[in-house]
């Protein structure tokens, strides 16, 4: 393995990165600026509470409520905050609605800006170096890497999360959808849906 | 002009690997731990999240290809824990059992869920007026870079410095992170949501159609 730039503190930590990064929670613990308990929690809230099931909600109910979409697309924030879910990295929601002319597609190229509230952890995908170069200059070559295709006549409309707002896509209601309630609808919509490298109903 | 991390519309990388819907699993035990540290450390006051995104733009090109996701955010935070003077490099190498005057800033397990709920707003009020009107044409400067700070933290990625596009949106003032990551102040100002053609980004654009939108700050920005 190659050594860590010299010039970096990071480099006085052991390089394997399960070691690293248990010797930095061990010096912040013995200062007492950590605790451990408070670590669990963290990770318990995003492996098991806060996750897609929340965006899912939040697009169902669009689909099922024209009065809810209207206020969704309107100001995104106060919507999201009367369901319980503004938090870290969703202060500033705006939610961006497919249509038969524009299919929306949300990729953060400088980091890896996501709407965590609404989604929970991103993807490894979503992270990765591919998605981050492509998604702005080639966004069907990425969407066939999911299985996508869209019609010739849909544009494609990437956004680039290079601030603090963060966005969501609203898929287009499937087809064969009608007489679903709220929780029914929910579990149509995938992840990747409201991110834009999916549709909704069909998981890659 | 800008760093490793600024990536958009490289080639070279291959193709994205979808994984399955729901909720990722931090399969290693160490990623959901880094995880953790960085959000905890966080909460204790010491650096802005433009900080800490300059922060992982600073490793080294070398360190930042090779490095995951979570290895960056957990080099970044060492780092960065030295530079606010939160940890000296002598505390790197070994730590000893004390508490630290910062430590009664410690998150304790009661309040995590309530500093997850509160986040960090960056809308600001600001005495800046709007200079733009949606539907607007506009420029991106060239380069892509900051203009307080040689080799600073900007949002203005490489691939849009130059191009033409038109407003599609006012967010309102946010705070400017060219200033934030350097402790220059908030500096908030006007930020758009603004709109390129494909063809004014790439030299072959997949679609006529096809748009790119990005977030940038009012001074990042020249009238048409």
């Amino acid at each position: 393995m190659p050594h860590d730039d010299p010039d970096h503190p990071h480099a006085l930590l052991p390089p394997e990165p399960a070691l690293r990064v248990k010797a930095l929670e061990t010096i912040l613990t013995r200062k007492g600026l950590i605790d451990p308990a408070a670590l669990d929690e963290i990770t318990d809230t995003y492996q098991n509470r806060i996750g897609p099931q929340n965006g899912a909600d939040v697009v169902a109910r669009a689909w099922s409520d024209p009065g809810f979409r209207t206020a969704l697309l309107r100001d995104a924030d106060a919507v999201v905050t009367d369901l319980g879910y503004y938090g870290r990295q969703g202060e500033h929601i705006v939610v961006v609605e497919n249509t038969p002319d524009i299919h929306n597609m949300v990729v953060c190229t400088l980091c890896s800006c996501y709407p965590w509230p609404l989604l929970g952890i991103p993807p490894a995908w979503y992270k990765s170096d591919a998605y981050r170069a492509r998604a702005v200059r080639e966004p069907r070559k990425v969407l066939a890497d999911f299985g996508v295709t869209l019609p010739a006549a849909t544009a494609v409309r990437v956004w680039d999360s290079t601030a603090e707002i963060r966005y969501l896509v609203l898929p287009m209601r499937p087809e064969g959808s009608e007489g679903m309630d709220v929780a029914q609808l929910a579990r149509l919509v995938t992840r990747d849906s409201m991110i834009g490298t999916g549709l909704p109903g069909l998981a890659p | 002009m800008t760093r490793v991390h600024d990536m958009g519309g490289r080639f070279g990388d291959g193709p994205v690997i979808p994984e399955p819907q729901g909720i990722p699993s931090l399969n290693d035990d160490w990623q959901a731990r880094a995880l953790a540290i960085t959000l905890a450390a966080g909460s204790l006051g010491q650096w802005n999240i433009d900080m800490s995104r300059h922060a992982r733009e600073c490793l080294s090109p070398r360190d930042y290809a090779r490095f995951s996701y979570f290895e960056k955010w957990i080099a970044a935070l060492a780092d960065l824990l030295v530079q606010t003077g939160v940890l000296t490099l002598e505390d790197l190498r070994d730590a000893t059992d004390r508490d630290h005057p910062l430590a009664d800033r410690k998150l304790t397990r009661d309040r995590v869920a309530a500093v997850l709920a509160k986040g960090g707003p960056a809308d600001r009020p600001c005495d800046i007026a709007p200079r733009f009107q949606v539907g607007q044409a506009v420029r991106a400067l060239r380069p892509a870079a900051n203009r307080l700070v040689p080799g600073g933290h900007t949002r203005l990625p490489d691939y849009a410095a130059g191009a033409c596009g038109h407003i599609h949106r006012l967010h309102g003032a946010h705070v400017l992170p060219d200033s934030n990551a350097h402790q220059l102040g908030e500096a908030p100002e006007p930020l758009y949501a603004v709109r390129f053609a494909a063809d004014q980004l790439w030299v072959a654009p997949e679609h006529p159609g096809d748009e790119v939108i990005l977030d940038l700050w009012q001074s990042y920005l020249v009238p048409l």
